[in-house]
């Protein structure tokens, strides 16, 4: 448009020419504002635990009725104080190590299931698979909420009360049906192509499956598993219900309940363990979050 | 497919060969679909068909012991005005948070979508929220709303703009606004994701023609984008409701239910009752309340689903 203006322009031209240039100028600067101020909202608590876990305790705790400390800066040196009662002087550590060890059975045994379940409903069953697998995909919706108490008795006839394997037991009722779903969205995507000619040279569906699908699913499979991790570390209702003494709790217990001395809280260490646990989190959540949001909307959203 | 003429010598193989178990489609079907399908039924559709039996049960913690006693549960919290708050709580928290989450997620989402510098990292940015385990995130607002070292209070008394002081926990409105924030930026991140998923799926010469036709900023808006975006934003929504009016991490953390109980949610009245009170079939006859919500929720993402599913 420009490349082909007169080369003289009447002096309206010009005034709306600027006006133009102008109002850009104003939207430009308009979204940079409302993106800061969405970043900035989201962004503020975590500001927050990296100020709280580095402040020494004489910056920390400043009663915000002193309008001349400024409580948003460093004021003083930052001190690693927090981070070391945190590692060595709570259960931090014992804390990751049970939610890790409940993750990785979890993952398992999701695997297990969720694998088998999520190729079926892709290939195997047809019309009344699908539906089938809308079906297993609402059970996702059913939350904590509701089950935790018939599961109290549950557990509690199971004899398991405060023992990690009651986690290991009610986790794969959330990991099962989401990963289901995920992983049917991916077994979907593999062209079918691939699977009859695999067949048409002589191998069964089995083979077909275990030859050919899971090599290609490999990436599909990691999501699963990541998010089933995720899920299992952001899980907190059924721990709380479940697991009550220290030693046994996961991460998302153990840090708001038990960083806590009478009516003290630790709060330094508490942002820092806040901190330590979300950064690794928030990462691989987006490498992974359209893979994730796909497989939410899928239906919704037409890919 | 094209390649099926290309091994003509492999292809009796196929033809030949005995047909076994692995080769019958179906029945291999129901074999790997099985276990999973019991999982659920055995760990979420009995667990579920329990807590509504148990609702109609006296039922504590401690024994095993069942006694039928039909509605008296319910006529119990139904004269209890501490569960009707609760019910209050839980729609009021869930509407006005996902009011909110929908006009910040549309505008969020209109603002990613425009082509700027460090995109990017304002889209990883604005997932933390989303990705931080909901109990460490509602430490971190506990100790923001704190009463003696609120930073919210000394920002704004610095400000100008407060002469008195907010005790964000000990006064039952100040303590909703608290969880209302709260759940308001955990879901809004979400939804800004999902919308923007919709709105990248919406084909660009839709929107490229009505802006060569003229039409006016808000009238792309409301007559040509929102329609289109309707089913994602729907479906972001029902997320949305589903995981506000059920969750209990926010405002056990928060407040405990405090000011004075003025706070309590379905929820969190229910693991009161249940858990800490031991009496569990008042406990599930409180949270049976909000099956209703999620039956209405199912309802809506399948007539979603359906309707894409027609238009394709």
């Amino acid at each position: 448009m420009t490349a082909m203006a007169p080369m003289t322009l009447t002096p309206q031209a010009v005034a709306r020419r600027r006006k133009r240039r102008v109002l850009r100028g104003v939207k430009r600067i308009g979204l940079y504002l409302a993106a800061f101020a969405f970043t900035a909202f989201a962004v503020f608590p975590f500001y927050w635990m990296l100020l709280t876990s580095f402040k020494t305790n004489r910056d920390l705790y400043v009663g915000a009725t002193d309008l001349s400390h400024i409580p948003w800066i460093f004021n003083e040196t930052p001190t690693l104080q927090h981070v070391k009662l945190l590692l060595f002087g709570t259960p931090y550590l014992i804390w990751v190590r049970n939610t890790v060890l409940v993750g990785a059975v979890v993952v398992l045994i999701t695997l297990v299931f969720a694998v088998p379940a999520g190729y079926a409903l892709a290939r195997l069953t047809g019309r009344w698979g699908e539906r089938l697998g809308i079906g297993i995909f609402l059970t996702y919706l059913v939350p904590p909420t509701l089950l935790f108490i018939p599961f109290a008795r549950v557990i509690a006839v199971l004899g398991l009360q405060n023992s990690p394997w009651a986690l290991v037991l009610v986790y794969p009722t959330f990991t099962i049906p989401f990963c289901t779903w995920l992983l049917m969205g991916f077994f979907r995507s593999i062209p079918r192509d691939i699977e009859e000619q695999g067949m048409i040279d002589g191998y069964s569906r089995w083979s077909v499956i275990r030859k050919i699908v899971l090599p290609l699913a490999v990436s599909g499979i990691l999501t699963a598993v990541i998010f089933a991790f995720t899920l299992v570390l952001q899980e907190f209702v059924y721990a709380l219900t479940f697991i009550s003494s220290v030693g046994k709790m996961t991460v998302s217990l153990g840090v708001p309940v038990a960083l806590v001395r009478g009516d003290v809280f630790y709060w330094g260490s508490l942002m820092a363990a806040a901190l330590i646990t979300s950064i690794p989190i928030a990462i691989i959540y987006n490498l992974f979050i359209d893979r994730f949001i796909a497989g939410l909307t899928a239906g919704a959203v037409k890919g | 497919m094209l390649r099926r003429d290309a091994h003509p010598g492999v292809a009796p193989a196929a033809i030949f060969r005995r047909r076994t178990l692995a080769d019958r489609e179906d029945l291999l079907g129901r074999i790997l679909l099985a276990p999973a399908l019991i999982y659920v039924i055995l760990l979420v559709a009995a667990p579920l068909a329990l807590a509504i039996l148990l609702s109609f049960s006296a039922s504590f913690a401690g024994s095993l012991e069942f006694h039928w006693t039909g509605l008296r549960n319910f006529a119990t919290i139904i004269q209890d005005p501490q569960f009707r708050l609760a019910l209050r709580n839980t729609a009021l928290f869930t509407v006005v948070s996902q009011a909110l989450v929908i006009v910040l997620a549309v505008t969020a989402a209109h603002v990613l979508d425009a082509a700027f510098a460090g995109k990017r990292v304002v889209r990883f940015l604005l997932l933390l929220p989303w990705a931080v385990p909901v109990s460490l995130a509602a430490m971190a607002w506990t100790w923001i709303f704190d009463s003696t070292f609120s930073v919210i209070n000394w920002t704004l008394r610095v400000a100008g703009l407060l002469d008195g002081w907010l005790y964000w926990f000990g006064d039952p409105t100040l303590a909703m606004i608290a969880i209302i924030t709260v759940h308001v930026w955990r879901m809004f991140p979400f939804a800004t994701v999902i919308v923007l998923a919709g709105m990248t799926a919406v084909p660009l010469d839709i929107r490229e023609a009505a802006v060569i036709d003229g039409a006016s900023f808000w009238r792309r808006l409301f007559q040509v984008n929102l329609p289109l975006l309707l089913p994602i934003i729907t479906v972001s929504v029902l997320f949305g409701v589903v995981f506000t009016s059920t969750d209990l991490g926010v405002v056990w953390l928060l407040t405990r239910g405090g000011p004075y109980n003025s706070t309590h949610v379905l929820s969190t009245l229910a693991f009161q009752r249940g858990i800490l009170g031991a009496n569990l079939g008042q406990g599930a006859a409180i949270a049976i309340f909000l099956l209703p919500v999620l039956m209405l929720a199912a309802v809506g993402m399948l007539r979603v689903a359906r309707r894409t599913e027609v238009g394709a």
